[in-house]
C-alpha cells in the first residue's frame, strides 16, 4: 500500500530538520510533570505576565475602548476610564477605517507607523521613513519574513551569533538555507572578536556557501549582553566590505541592567559613521511589545525597519505580506502605544510611569539576584543575568551519553526533576563544543527569586558532589 | 552588488502573487490621494473598495456581545467594579469571567500554549461538536493569526519540491497559488464549471490528477474552498461525499477552507463541514486526512483586523502532528485576543442568555442585509450587455463574466495588461469602483471576469449600480464598434 502524503517518512523534509528548544523537549517535559501536580516555574521563555508581571494600565485601558467603541458614547465611560486613554482610543480608532475589526494596510496602520518613525528618530537623532516601516504579528513573523526573502538556496548562508535565540536556526532550516554560526565570546562579556567572524565568514565560503546576510541579537538573547560601540561599528563596517544585510535583533533594547554598555540602535551607529556606509549598507532593525517592560507577549505586535533596501525590493517584501492581509489590529495600537507614549503633564502620566520604573527596577535587581547566586554556585561560571555556565565533571557527561542525552539537557532534566525549575539546556541556543550553559530568565517573581536561587544551589552542588 | 536586490531576492518570492491587494489597490490608493489633495480631480468623490472581503472597514458593525467579552478580557481590572456592570452586558461578563479562568494567572499578555488556551480550545471542540453532531478533541485544535498562517503551515509540511502538488479549484483565492508558489510546489488546477453554478465534477479532479502524475508531479493534497471563493456557491452533500471519496482512493489530504461557513444566502443550499460528512459516512482517523480551516474574519462578525482563525487536523499520525506542533512553536502563539474571538465564534450566545436577543438580532441584520445587497449587485450585472453572473449562495463576492469584444482585447494587448485588468483599470478611472480581475483568481483561458465584493453599504449600492452601468454602456459602445 502507498504512503500517505502526511505520513511522517513524507513529510518536508525542511520541517523534520528544524528545532525550536524554547519550547522543546525540557518544556514538554514539564508540562507533563505540572499535570501530574508538580509546582513548575516556566523560565523557559521570555514570557513576563506567566509569571505574575502586571499589564502596564494604561494601554490596556485604551485596547479596551477600542475593542468595545460604543462605551466611548456611553455617559458612565468617565467612570471607568481616564479622559487621556478615552481620547487615545479616539485618536487610534480614528486612524484605520473600520477600528479593530478592519484589515489595516498589510504594512499596517499609516499613522501608527509614522509614530513608530517618530520614536526611532528621538531614540536616534536620525529621522525615520514610515513607509520602510512595516508593523508585523510580533517581531518573529518579521524576521521570518526577511529571512524568507533572503535564502534562495541551500548554499545561501545566514551568520548567526552562538550562542543565538533559536528562532534563527529553526527559520534557516525551514527555509532550506545554511546557519554560519559565529561565536561571541564568553570571556570577554559575550563580545565580539571580529577576527573570528572573518574566520567563520572565511571558512563558510570555503565549504562553497554564499553568505548572505548577518545576524546580530542585541541586546543579546540568551546572553543579556549589549554590544559596545567598537563592536557596533566593526560589525557594521564587516558587513559593508563583505556585502551582506544586516539584521539588528533588538527587542530587548528597553532591558538594560548594567550601565557599562548601554544601547546603541545599529541605525544609529550606521548614520553616526556616515557616507558612503551610510548610504549603502542594507540593514533590517526588528523590536517587539513583547519584551522591555511592557511584556506583552500575547498581543503578538512587533514591526522591522528597512535601511537602503532599494524600492523594487520593498515591494517584493509588500507583496509577501499583502497575501496575509493584515498583522493584527489591537497589537498594531500597543505597537503605536509603545513609541507614543504619554508626557508629562497627562493624566495617567504619574502611573504609567510608576508602573514601568516599578518593573524595570525589579527586573534590573532581580537580573542580579541572578547573577550573584549562579556566580556562588559550584561549578558555575560567568553568570550575566540568566546564561550561566556550567562545567560539567567527565562522570555527569558519561551519564549523560548513557541515557542518550547531551550533557546540558541531562542536567536540566535533573534540575527540572528536583526542583520544578524549568529551564532551557544551552544546545539548544547552540555553544561552543564542550562547554555547557542553561538559559532561564530573570522573570520568576521578586519574591521568589531568594528561593528559587537556593534550591538552584541546593541540586547544582549535590549534582556536582555526585558527579565529580 | 547589495545583497537584496530584485535579482538576488528569493525567487519563490518573485513568483508569487496576491492580486487581492494588487496593481488596481495601488491606483486606487494614489486616486484616493489625488481626490484628498485636489477635490474635484476625478469624475467621482469617493473611491468604493469592492476588492477585498473586509467589512467593518465599510462600516458593517462588529457583534456588541463579542466586543464586550474582549474589552473586559483585554482589561480585567475593571471586572470587580461596581460601575462595570452598568456599562457592560451580564453574561458578557460572566463569559469573560470564564475565559480568564481558563487562562493561567489570567494574564492575556502571556504566550500561551502554542496550540493555543487549552479551554478555548475546548470550549471550539464543544461547537463543533454542536454543529455537526459528531465529536471533535481539542488536541486536533491548532489556534492561528487568521486562517492563512494555518493554510501556510500544511504547505509547508506538504511541499517538499516543485514535484508536489496541490490541487486548487480555478477560481480559487489566491493564497493558495501564493502560498504554494511561496513554498516552492506546484499548483494542479481543477477547473469549477460556471455553467452549472460552478460546479465541482470528480471526473474533472480525476483528469486533472492524472494529467498531472502522468507529468511526474506527485499530488498530495486537494483544496476545496466551501462557500467558494470568489465563486460564492455552496457545495451539495452529494458532491460533498464524492470529494471525500476521490481524496481517499487516491491518498489526497483534504483542506477545507470553510471560512464562509455561516455566509449561505440561499435557501435551497446548506453548509456541511467536511469533517461532518466524513463521520457521517462513517469514515474515521484511519480513513481520510483532513485538515478544516476557519476565521473570525468572515460570517456575521467580520471581524478580520483580530487576526483569529484555527485549523482542526484529523487523521495525521502522532509523529506527524508532532512536527505541526514544532511549526506552531516556532511563532510560539497566536494572538490571545484573536483565540478568544475564536471561542466566541464557535459558541455565540444560546436561547435564554441576556444578549440572546439582541445578538440574534445583530446577527440577522447583517445576513440579511448580505443577501440583499448580493441580490441587487448580481440582478445589476445580469443586466448588463454582455455579461452573465452566477448567484453568490454564499461567501461575500459576485464573479460575473463579461464577454469581452475583440476590440477591447487588442486594446488590453497593446496596453500590455490582461483584458480583465484593462477593464478593471477604465472602470476604477471612471467610477471610483475598485475591483479585482479574474485573472487574479485564474480562470478558463479565454474567458474574463472580476470580483466585486457584496460589501459596499446597502445605501450606497444603488449609486453603485447605476455608476456601473453607465460605465459598462460606454465601455462597449467604444469597443463594440
Amino acid at each position: 500500500m502507498s504512503t500517505k502524503p502526511l505520513d511522517y517518512e513524507n513529510l518536508n523534509e525542511n520541517v523534520k530538520k528544524c528545532q525550536y528548544a524554547v519550547r522543546g523537549e525540557l518544556y514538554l517535559r514539564a508540562s507533563e510533570l505540572q499535570k501530574e501536580g508538580k509546582k513548575i516555574i516556566f523560565t523557559n521563555v521570555g514570557n513576563p505576565h506567566a509569571l505574575g508581571q502586571k499589564p502596564l494600565t494604561f494601554p490596556r485601558q485604551v485596547i479596551a475602548l477600542c475593542q468595545a467603541p460604543f462605551l466611548l458614547d456611553d455617559p458612565n465611560v468617565g467612570l471607568l476610564f481616564p479622559a487621556d486613554a478615552i481620547a487615545k482610543a479616539k485618536h487610534y480608532l480614528s486612524l484605520n477605517s473600520g477600528g479593530l475589526g478592519a484589515y489595516s494596510d498589510s504594512r499596517g496602520i499609516p499613522g501608527v507607523r509614522i509614530e513608530v518613525a517618530d520614536f526611532i528618530e528621538r531614540r536616534d537623532g536620525y529621522p525615520s521613513d514610515p513607509e520602510h516601516i512595516f508593523l508585523t504579528d510580533g517581531a518573529s513573523k518579521g524576521i521570518m519574513q526577511i529571512l524568507h526573502t533572503i535564502i534562495r538556496v541551500p548554499t545561501d548562508g545566514v551568520l548567526v551569533p552562538v550562542p543565538q535565540y533559536p528562532l534563527y536556526s529553526a527559520t534557516i532550516s525551514l527555509y532550506g538555507g545554511s546557519l554560519v554560526p559565529y561565536y561571541l565570546e564568553e570571556t570577554a562579556d559575550w563580545g565580539l572578536d571580529i577576527n573570528d567572524l572573518r574566520q567563520s565568514i572565511g571558512q563558510a565560503r570555503q565549504n562553497g556557501t554564499t553568505v548572505r546576510a548577518m545576524v546580530i541579537i542585541n541586546p543579546g538573547n540568551p546572553t543579556g549582553q549589549c554590544l559596545t560601540e567598537q563592536n557596533l561599528r566593526q560589525i557594521i563596517q564587516f558587513c559593508y566590505e563583505e556585502n551582506l544585510v544586516l539584521l539588528a535583533d533588538e527587542v530587548y533594547q528597553q532591558n538594560i541592567y548594567q550601565d557599562k554598555h548601554p544601547f546603541m540602535s545599529a541605525r544609529k551607529v550606521l548614520f553616526d559613521m556616515g557616507q558612503p556606509i551610510s548610504k549603502e549598507l542594507q540593514l533590517v532593525s526588528f523590536h517587539t511589545v513583547s519584551k522591555g517592560y511592557w511584556g506583552e507577549c500575547g498581543q503578538r505586535g512587533g514591526y522591522f525597519e528597512m535601511t537602503n533596501i532599494p524600492p523594487k525590493s520593498v515591494e517584493e517584501i509588500y507583496k509577501v505580506a499583502s497575501i496575509s492581509l493584515s498583522p493584527n489590529v489591537p497589537a498594531q495600537i500597543f505597537m503605536g502605544l509603545l513609541a507614543n507614549p504619554l508626557k508629562l503633564g497627562d493624566i495617567s502620566y504619574e502611573q504609567f510611569s510608576r508602573e514601568s520604573k516599578g518593573i524595570l527596577e525589579s527586573l534590573r535587581r532581580r537580573a542580579h539576584i541572578m547573577t550573584d547566586g549562579f556566580n556562588s554556585c559550584k561549578n558555575v561560571v560567568w553568570a550575566m543575568y540568566s546564561f550561566p555556565q556550567i562545567q560539567l565533571p567527565p562522570r555527569a557527561i558519561d551519564a549523560a551519553k548513557k541515557v542518550e542525552k547531551a550533557a546540558d539537557v541531562f542536567y536540566c532534566l535533573k534540575l527540572l526533576e528536583a526542583t520544578g525549575i524549568s529551564t532551557v539546556p544551552g544546545s539548544g541556543f547552540g555553544q561552543k563544543e564542550g562547554v555547557f550553559h542553561l538559559r532561564t530568565t530573570i522573570l520568576p517573581a521578586e519574591e521568589d527569586m531568594p528561593s528559587i536561587m537556593s534550591s538552584f544551589k541546593k541540586f547544582n552542588d549535590e549534582f556536582m558532589d555526585r558527579y565529580e | 552588488m547589495d545583497s537584496i536586490t530584485i535579482d538576488t531576492i528569493n525567487p519563490k518570492v518573485l513568483k508569487c502573487e496576491y492580486a487581492v491587494r494588487g496593481e488596481i489597490v495601488t491606483i486606487a490608493q494614489k486616486l484616493q490621494q489625488d481626490l484628498k489633495d485636489n477635490p474635484g480631480s476625478h469624475p467621482f468623490d469617493e473611491i468604493l473598495y469592492c476588492n477585498i472581503g473586509n467589512p467593518q472597514s465599510l462600516a458593517q458593525q462588529p457583534i456588541t456581545f463579542f466586543r464586550e467579552v474582549l474589552a473586559l478580557c483585554d482589561h480585567p481590572s475593571i471586572l470587580d467594579k461596581s460601575e462595570t456592570q452598568g456599562l457592560f452586558s451580564a453574561d458578557a461578563i460572566e463569559r469573560a469571567f470564564q475565559i480568564l479562568d481558563q487562562i493561567p494567572g489570567r494574564a492575556t499578555g502571556a504566550y500561551s500554549h502554542s496550540q493555543g488556551i487549552k479551554g478555548l480550545r475546548d470550549t471550539i471542540a464543544s461547537g463543533i461538536e454542536a454543529r455537526d453532531g459528531f465529536p471533535a478533541d481539542p488536541n486536533d485544535l491548532f489556534l492561528t493569526d487568521g486562517a492563512s498562517p494555518a493554510v501556510h503551515m500544511m504547505m509547508q509540511l506538504l511541499i517538499r519540491s516543485e514535484n508536489d502538488g496541490i490541487l486548487c479549484p480555478i477560481p480559487q483565492y489566491p493564497l493558495y497559488s501564493a502560498s504554494i508558489a511561496l513554498h516552492g510546489g506546484t499548483l494542479v488546477p481543477y477547473y469549477l464549471d460556471e455553467q452549472t453554478g460552478w460546479g465541482l465534477e470528480i471526473s474533472e479532479l480525476e483528469h486533472q490528477l492524472n494529467t498531472a502524475k502522468s507529468n511526474g508531479i506527485d499530488v498530495r493534497a486537494l483544496v476545496v474552498i466551501n462557500p467558494g471563493n470568489p465563486t460564492g456557491q455552496v457545495l451539495g452533500e452529494a458532491n460533498q461525499r464524492e470529494i471525500v471519496e476521490f481524496c481517499k482512493k487516491e491518498g489526497l489530504v483534504l483542506l477545507a477552507d470553510e471560512v464562509y461557513q455561516e455566509n449561505v444566502y440561499v435557501p435551497d443550499k446548506k453548509f456541511h463541514s467536511f469533517k461532518k460528512i466524513t463521520r457521517s459516512m462513517g469514515y474515521g482517523e484511519k480513513d481520510i486526512s483532513l485538515v478544516s480551516f476557519q476565521s473570525v474574519s468572515k460570517g456575521f462578525y467580520g471581524e478580520c483586523g483580530k487576526r483569529g482563525g484555527y485549523m482542526e487536523i484529523t487523521g495525521f499520525s502522532p509523529e506527524v502532528r508532532e512536527q505541526i506542533y514544532k511549526l506552531a512553536s516556532v511563532n510560539l502563539c497566536s494572538n490571545i485576543s484573536g483565540q478568544i474571538l475564536a471561542s466566541l465564534v464557535m459558541s455565540p450566545p444560546k436561547v435564554g442568555d441576556e444578549s440572546y436577543e439582541s445578538f440574534s438580532a445583530e446577527k440577522e441584520a447583517v445576513l440579511s442585509s448580505l443577501a440583499r445587497r448580493a441580490q441587487a449587485l448580481q440582478d445589476a450585472l445580469n443586466s448588463l450587455e454582455g455579461v452573465t453572473c452566477n448567484r453568490a449562495e454564499g461567501a461575500m463576492y459576485l464573479f460575473p463574466r463579461i464577454n469581452l469584444p475583440d476590440k477591447a482585447i487588442k486594446a488590453a494587448e497593446e496596453a500590455k495588461t490582461a483584458p480583465d485588468a484593462f477593464y478593471a483599470k477604465l472602470l476604477l478611472n471612471a467610477t471610483g469602483i475598485v475591483v479585482v480581475p479574474g485573472s487574479g483568481f485564474r480562470q478558463v483561458p479565454g474567458t474574463w471576469h472580476f470580483r466585486c465584493t457584496i460589501l459596499p453599504q446597502e445605501e450606497k449600492i444603488p449609486a453603485i449600480v447605476s455608476r456601473l452601468t453607465e460605465f459598462h454602456k460606454k465601455f462597449m459602445d467604444e469597443f463594440c464598434g
